[in-house]
């Protein structure tokens, strides 16, 4: 199954708003920059910088806490929507969606 | 057998002795033991009350009074021969019987002459009672037993002092002042007081003069050779004075190791630094290069199943949303019937000025809570008016103001040329008011020099009297205080029919002569539509026109020569337009189909809700102060086209309610047609509605495209580019409806006013086939309808009738307060009209393929909602 269907499939769920794919390289100087998107420029950076970020912290917790745990999935929710975040080793999802509606 | 009279001072000491009540006070008692010899007579205060209720005394002795006669004669004077202290005098029995033989009746002894008899002994005593224990001066013992136990009483009392003392009980319940008792205190103090033992000594030594200051040698001795020359006293050890600690408290503080450093750095002045940086990004080939890798494949294909999962679990169910708080809500909405009922807060009437009358318009004062005004027309049809013309002109048509503190009296009046059918407060500047008049003028009045008065409406001092009346106070000269307008329209220029309808446009733009809206540099409300029934709606500027300037010479002399027929006291504000106010440009109303025009009643158009308050505050400037308007007006002109810049978001278009029950859609634009002259657009879209009379045509103050058009004996919500129906239509009701409004708070709700004077709420979010309540109010037809909210948040709904009362009521919580979401359920509702509307439409083209104007009044016939 390639990329463009998952999208497209994740995409036609209800209340989705964006979807981003990072890269998630361990070279610093790669890491963070996203691939594809279905949001706009500026959103799309400002989002990818931050969960990178994030996603770093979520998972040295978590395998600090126990070295073979690994960090599988990460969900955000705020007042307005949620940021759900899948990652991996090389790259990482995250899909925006607003569950109220 | 003489009692000596004991040294010790106490009628008190005897008193006890007689043992006649158990209850004394016994400090006096004490106090004798301590006592000094030949101190003072501290008696008694302190045996006062209880004593004195005694009011026997004992058998054995008897009070009695003496004369002073008696006294002299007896050695018995008081306070001489006898005295507190001294109490007892012993009289010879037979000096007594002496006495009384030889004064017979008149002896003070003679009441008790036989127990005198019968007394065995040779002597009695006679005691001073200096106390009046037994109510007399003087009482006279009359047995023997009892003087000895008087006598023997003094001296074991005493002792029985002490310890009578320790048994006391006081009794009396508030302290007196007493006299300062000794104590023995100042002996303590005399201890204390140095004073010498003995005369002081006096030394004088002697030297020979010339010893002194001679020549002193000294020389060496040594101690230990001389044994006397010296004392010694060697310390021993004290065994008693020395001890042994054995117990100590102290207390631990850990305090982490502090050491003081300091460096010295080299200061730097500040300096600010920025980077500038961009986010890194791929370029396209590596992002393309990416996305073709395998890795992405495996990521994607792995990654999106614990997505899809997290998606739809969040799709099911929200587990955030709390549902027990969005609960109350909905619960509160359906609450008692009682409580949305509209209470009466005020009425108005006037004695003279409301008689005969009805009022046609309401309008709140934009600033001022508490201040409403009306404008009263007569209640007369065209023939009665014409025949009775001469009445009427002794009777102008007045707009009234009224003040919530004074529901008498109306706070002030403004005269008008002729009926007023529709005016308004300026919302920049709420002491401009223009007023559309039956004769198609329009009147504008200044009343700056009452804003004052009327500010302090609240405060309950609203009474105005005319300036030279200020001599009278009191209550009967309650004249108010009458405005005279400051200018009206030119009559040829302007409306030829009954102005129905007269609206301020907003102070955030203004219309060319083109009718472009353009920003307004001035920030106040300069221009004013009007529309009238002679097809026409117009756009005014009250700001000097620049085309006349040329002849405004002429004007000016005109108005000049016109300024001095007219009485003072009338704001000189709009004297440029006086009687030479043209309109900015007209819109005339084409029919679309048929010839004719259309003869509009009501208009709306989407960017002027001036009226309502929903519209944010903020937009608004806030005009506390005073503005120096008075100049200001005259001295603005309409500028000229080219500094302008258009607005954009301006709609220019405008529905109007016609007098046949049309809501015509027009483009107020000029624009050029073929022969090259500037010609209003006809109307685009005739929606036909309903079949009387349009009296109300509102937009709504939540949904800029919302608009309520309530005509005869329903009302309708159509939605802007919606043209296919109505969004909502009421189905046709009973009662005909004569005026309604929207809800300032609550986008759901409405008011309607009925020709039977009943007032119904429709509650849009619960019922659209009915009403939520209705409500009767008058005997007569409303004639008009305003909500408005206090400055104190009080809800009130401003209701007037035919027969010239304005009813002020108030709005309950349950109408006033919006439900949550109510704007978004409302708009959804309206979302779901349009659906169905659509659907409908297209059902019926393809069924029955008619035009659709046809399929308009088959939905309406078909609907019900």
């Amino acid at each position: 199954m390639s990329v463009e269907e998952t999208i497209k499939r994740i995409q036609s769920q209800k209340g989705v708003q964006g979807i981003i794919i990072v890269n998630a390289e361990v070279l610093i100087c790669n890491a963070g920059i996203p691939i594809k998107t279905t949001l706009d420029n500026s959103n799309t950076v400002h989002y990818a910088g931050l969960i990178h970020q994030l996603v770093m912290k979520a998972r040295s917790t978590v395998r600090e806490i126990d070295p073979q745990n690994d960090l599988t999935f990460l969900r955000v929710r705020s007042k307005k929507n949620e940021i759900m975040i899948a990652p991996d080793k090389d790259y990482f999802l995250i899909v925006i969606q607003n569950p109220s509606e | 057998m003489t009692g000596k009279p004991p040294k010790s001072p106490a009628s008190n000491a005897v008193h006890n002795g007689q043992g006649t009540s158990s209850k004394r006070i016994k400090s006096t008692a004490s106090n004798m033991s301590i006592k000094s010899k030949g101190n003072d007579k501290t008696h008694s205060a302190q045996s006062p009350a209880p004593d004195r209720c005694l009011s026997g005394h004992p058998d054995d002795i008897h009070p009695i009074v003496l004369t002073s006669v008696t006294q002299e004669h007896f050695e018995c004077r008081v306070e001489q021969d006898v005295t507190s202290d001294n109490p007892f005098k012993p009289l010879k029995r037979a000096d007594i019987v002496q006495d009384m033989k030889a004064r017979a009746a008149v002896s003070d002894f003679s009441p008790i002459k036989q127990a005198v008899m019968d007394y065995p002994e040779e002597e009695m005593l006679l005691v001073f009672d200096s106390d009046f224990k037994y109510g007399q001066s003087f009482y006279l013992v009359l047995t023997v037993e009892a003087k000895q136990r008087i006598l023997s009483d003094i001296m074991p009392n005493v002792q029985n002092s002490v310890e009578e003392q320790t048994s006391e009980k006081i009794m009396q319940k508030t302290p007196t002042h007493q006299p300062w008792k000794s104590l023995g205190s100042e002996r303590e103090i005399d201890d204390e007081i140095v004073k010498d033992t003995r005369s002081r000594l006096k030394v004088e030594i002697f030297r020979v003069r010339r010893d002194f200051g001679a020549e002193v040698t000294f020389s060496d001795r040594s101690a230990v050779s001389a044994k006397d020359a010296f004392v010694e006293c060697i310390s021993h050890h004290y065994k008693n004075l020395s001890l042994n600690l054995t117990e100590r408290n102290i207390t631990v503080h850990a305090i982490a190791n502090t050491r003081t450093l300091s460096t010295q750095t080299k200061w730097t002045y500040p300096k600010n630094m920025c980077t500038q940086y961009e986010f890194r990004q791929f370029t396209e080939e590596e992002k393309e290069k990416c996305l073709l890798s395998e890795n992405l494949k495996t990521f994607a294909s792995s990654v999106a199943v614990r997505c899809e999962i997290a998606i739809q679990q969040n799709v099911i169910t929200d587990i955030f949303f709390d549902d027990w708080a969005t609960l109350s809500e909905v619960i509160s909405t359906h609450g008692d019937k009682t409580d949305s009922h509209l209470k009466e807060y005020q009425s108005f009437t006037d004695l003279c000025y409301s008689k005969d009358k009805m009022i046609s318009y309401i309008s709140w004062h934009p600033n001022i809570s508490g201040l409403i005004a009306v404008a009263m027309t007569e209640r007369l049809s065209f023939e009665q008016r014409i025949s009775g013309s001469t009445k009427l002109l002794l009777n102008p048509p007045l707009i009234l103001f009224w003040g919530f503190s004074d529901p008498i009296n109306p706070q002030l009046l403004l005269k008008c040329p002729d009926d007023i059918f529709s005016f308004q407060f300026c919302p920049s500047d709420p002491n401009i008011i223009v007023g559309g008049c039956k004769n198609g003028q329009i009147v504008l009045w200044d009343i700056s020099l009452h804003h004052e008065q009327l500010k302090g409406i609240r405060g309950g001092g609203g009474r105005n009297m005319s300036t030279t009346n200020q001599v009278f106070e009191d209550k009967q000269e309650n004249l108010t205080s009458v405005v005279h307008y400051c200018a009206v329209s030119s009559i040829e220029d302007g409306h030829k029919a009954p102005i129905t309808d007269i609206q301020w446009l907003r102070e955030s733009f203004e219309i060319t002569r083109m009718g472009i809206p353009v920003e307004n540099k001035n920030m106040m409300c300069v221009q004013v539509v009007t529309c009238a029934s002679d097809c026409s709606v117009m756009f005014w500027d009250i700001r000097v026109p620049c085309v006349i300037a040329q002849s405004q010479t002429d004007r000016k002399k005109k108005m000049e020569q016109k300024l001095l027929e007219k009485p003072h006291g009338i704001p000189t504000t709009f004297k440029h337009l006086d009687l030479s106010w043209r309109p900015l440009f007209r819109v005339s109303l084409q029919k679309i189909d048929s010839g004719g025009e259309y003869r509009p009643v009501k208009f709306s158009f989407r960017d002027n809700t001036c009226d309502n308050q929903t519209v944010s505050l903020t937009d608004k400037p806030v005009f506390n102060k005073e503005r120096p308007d008075i100049t200001e007006y005259s001295q603005l002109l309409v500028p000229s086209d080219k500094h302008l810049k258009p607005l954009e978001n301006i709609s220019t278009n405008l529905y109007i309610g016609t007098e046949e029950g049309e809501l015509v859609y027009t483009d107020w634009k000029l624009e050029k047609d073929e022969s090259g002259r500037l010609q209003c657009a006809k109307p685009s879209q005739c929606l036909f509605t309903l079949n009387s009379q349009v009296n109300t045509v509102q937009h709504s103050p939540f949904f800029k495209d919302i608009i309520l058009i309530v005509a005869g004996w329903t009302f309708a919500i159509w939605k802007e580019e919606i043209t296919q129906g109505p969004v909502m239509q009421s189905p046709y009701s009973e009662k005909k409806y004569s005026g309604g409004c929207w809800s300032l708070s609550r986008p759901g709700v409405l008011f309607f006013g009925t020709e039977d004077g009943d007032i119904e709420v429709w509650n849009l979010v619960e019922k659209t086939h009915k009403s939520f309540h209705t409500q009767n109010i008058t005997t007569s037809q409303i004639t008009c309808i305003r909500p408005w909210i206090n400055h104190s948040k009080q809800n009130l709904l401003a209701a007037s009738d035919q027969s010239g009362t304005l009813h002020i009521l108030e709005i309950p919580w349950m109408l006033h307060s919006p439900s949550k979401h109510e704007k978004l359920n409302m708009s959804k509702y309206f979302e779901k009209e349009v659906e169905r509307l659509m659907y409908s439409c297209t059902k019926r083209q393809a069924m029955r393929p008619k035009d659709k104007k046809n399929t308009n009044v088959d939905e309406q016939r078909g609907k019900v909602v």
